[in-house]
């Protein structure tokens, strides 16, 4: 028998009907509540009710950033425009990270019915969700869902009796990385290059095809239908003082127990690593977690008490991120880590700003140098100036995490790349180093 | 079918409660007709794992027993990624079973002894009730 304990620790929101029902059958949905909210939202309640729920449930944007989901829809709805557009970012592309995949293909009409609810609220009239074309699983479950809400009336013209119209379109993304970052995603719904672009302005004043526009994550979306029909006291009774609600992590790696769990904000690490994964397999030990994929940083084991919210993971040098947890044990060499996420990074950058696309590649150089033991204390200082020069120089977030994880594991786990060194001359570190030539980097 | 008003939804939601009214609650579904629901998991990570051969074999192996008041459901994912496919058996007025690892060749030891015999195999189950944590 395979233990699982400590159930109590989890608590279903945005997963609420993942595992219970048929995906490809909407009346299931219907007889478990859906589509009521919907109803409820655009019958009994005006846009700033909607959206004032929204805000007072204190939802933050799932995808990472935190920002204020009800905010986010009072910005929309402000700018005075005949056209706006919602779309949903299921551009999931962090290695390791699969809860919008389990949402979608799990629920997809609750992410339906959060995006017309969001739309009624900012008055948009369409909907796209752009998708990655290597869910193909989730592209039909999707279309399928499209259809079937299509069909009975609950997307499309004159919605529950009412004026409100909206209809979904699916964008499909061809597996570029930067194109979950918002302004790359509307370049690319619009078939130009994914690339970002400079922000002011916003989405919300200038998106797709110029119109005001509001990006959501998946996981954000399915949150919104149990807020609506809950009340918003509710939603904000959960979790920390801060990041109301739950959060849908996907835990792989080094845990005995991989997979999908959702538990409330604030729920430290130690209690998902140990008391909900399960521990690390093969009685070896814990080194380091890393969260919020290739952007976020390691958390060794010192930090393992800290609670599981936006503000406390950026204090420690890492983020939350899409909500990919990669667990690494005692065997695990932190360089080559390190090594791996900035591979990812620097074939995923765009290259349209010059520190990402020759800084992470430089980044990659000097860290394929020192695993290949040819590496000089220099270069640990070099290494360590050109992160932050990546971090504060690039254009999207891309680019200004993309160094995370070279800086956290040299702030965690310095002795590591001191090993891997041949002419150690200060072991503590920070640079005693004097540049030898004219062009040599000072630290 | 238009669903053209909040008491049409309402009325359809009454109508279709009965095929799920198992999901949530082992008790109050004297009025479906059927009795035991088996949902598996068939999500990518699932059907990676073999679901959808788990998901024949019940059908075949319902048939071939002869039971006829159970329901093959495929859901998505339930988030127990290590021990896919995953299969829930709900029988009414009973708390439901969660099974791990469920290949084909696990499948007719479920129909006979848990299904047809009322008692669940607990090498293969994973922890798991109404709540649903």
């Amino acid at each position: 028998m395979v233990e699982i304990s400590n159930n109590k620790k989890l608590l279903r929101i945005a997963l609420r009907n993942c595992g219970l029902l048929n995906p490809e059958d909407i009346f299931e949905y219907i007889a478990l509540g859906g589509y009521e909210s919907l109803g409820k939202a655009i019958t009994q309640m005006t846009q700033d009710q909607v959206i004032d729920e929204i805000k007072k449930s204190g939802l933050r944007g799932r995808g990472g950033g935190g920002f204020p989901t009800g905010l986010k829809w009072e910005l929309t709805k402000k700018q005075k425009s005949q056209e706006k557009f919602i779309i949903c970012n299921a551009d999931e592309g962090d290695p390791g990270a699969f809860m919008d995949r389990s949402i979608l293909e799990g629920d997809p009409h609750s992410v339906l019915e959060a995006m017309a609810i969001g739309g009624y609220a900012i008055g948009a009239r369409k909907g796209l969700i752009y998708i990655r074309a290597e869910y193909p699983l989730a592209i039909a479950r999707l279309s399928t869902a499209l259809q079937q809400a299509g069909e009975n009336g609950l997307l499309g013209e004159n919605i529950f009796g009412t004026d409100f119209s909206f209809d979904i379109y699916l964008k499909y993304g061809a597996g570029a990385f930067v194109c979950g970052e918002e302004t790359a995603l509307i370049n690319s719904c619009e078939g130009k290059r994914g690339e970002p672009n400079y922000k002011p302005p916003y989405p919300v004043e200038e998106g797709y095809w110029g119109y005001p526009t509001c990006v959501n994550n998946v996981e954000t979306f399915a949150n919104i239908a149990p807020i609506i029909t809950k009340g918003a006291q509710w939603f904000a009774s959960l979790g920390t003082e801060k990041c109301k609600g739950t959060k849908v992590f996907a835990l792989v790696g080094k845990i005995k127990n991989v997979g999908v769990i959702e538990v409330p904000m604030g729920t430290t690490l130690r209690e998902i690593i140990y008391d909900i994964g399960g521990g690390i397999p093969g009685g070896r030990k814990f080194k380091a977690v890393q969260t919020g994929g290739p952007s976020g940083g390691v958390i060794g084991e010192a930090n393992l008490d800290t609670p599981m919210d936006y503000d406390s993971l950026i204090s420690i040098g890492s983020m939350m991120g899409s909500g990919g947890m990669i667990i690494m044990d005692e065997t695990d060499n932190m360089v080559k880590i390190a090594k791996f996420y900035l591979e990812f990074t620097m074939d995923e950058s765009c290259g349209r700003c010059t520190p990402c696309r020759i800084g992470t590649k430089r980044l990659y150089e000097i860290l394929n140098k020192i695993t290949s033991r040819k590496g000089t204390m220099a270069d640990l200082d070099a290494l360590k100036q050109l992160a932050y020069m990546v971090k504060d120089g690039s254009l999207c977030g891309l680019g200004q995490t993309a160094p995370n994880p070279v800086i956290s594991t040299m702030k965690y786990f310095w002795d590591e790349y001191l090993a891997f060194i041949k002419d150690v001359d200060h072991p503590r570190g920070e640079g005693r180093y004097t540049a030898k030539n004219k062009i040599g980097i000072r630290s | 079918m238009k669903i053209n008003s909040l008491d049409k939804l309402k009325k359809i939601r009454n109508e279709y409660q009965k095929n799920v009214c198992l999901r949530v609650n082992s008790t109050d579904s004297e009025n479906s007709d059927i009795r035991i629901e088996i949902l598996i998991g068939m999500a990518t990570c699932g059907i990676s794992a073999g679901a959808k051969d788990t998901f024949n074999a019940f059908q075949e192996e319902l048939a071939k027993q002869g039971v006829n008041d159970a329901k093959v459901v495929s859901v998505g994912c339930i988030g127990y990624c290590h021990s896919e496919p995953t299969v829930q058996v709900n029988i009414r007025g009973r708390e439901p079973v969660l099974y791990g690892n469920v290949k084909k060749e696990e499948v007719q030891e479920i129909v006979q002894k848990h299904i047809k015999g009322g008692n669940p195999i607990e090498a293969l189950t994973l922890a798991i009730n109404f709540e649903r944590a």
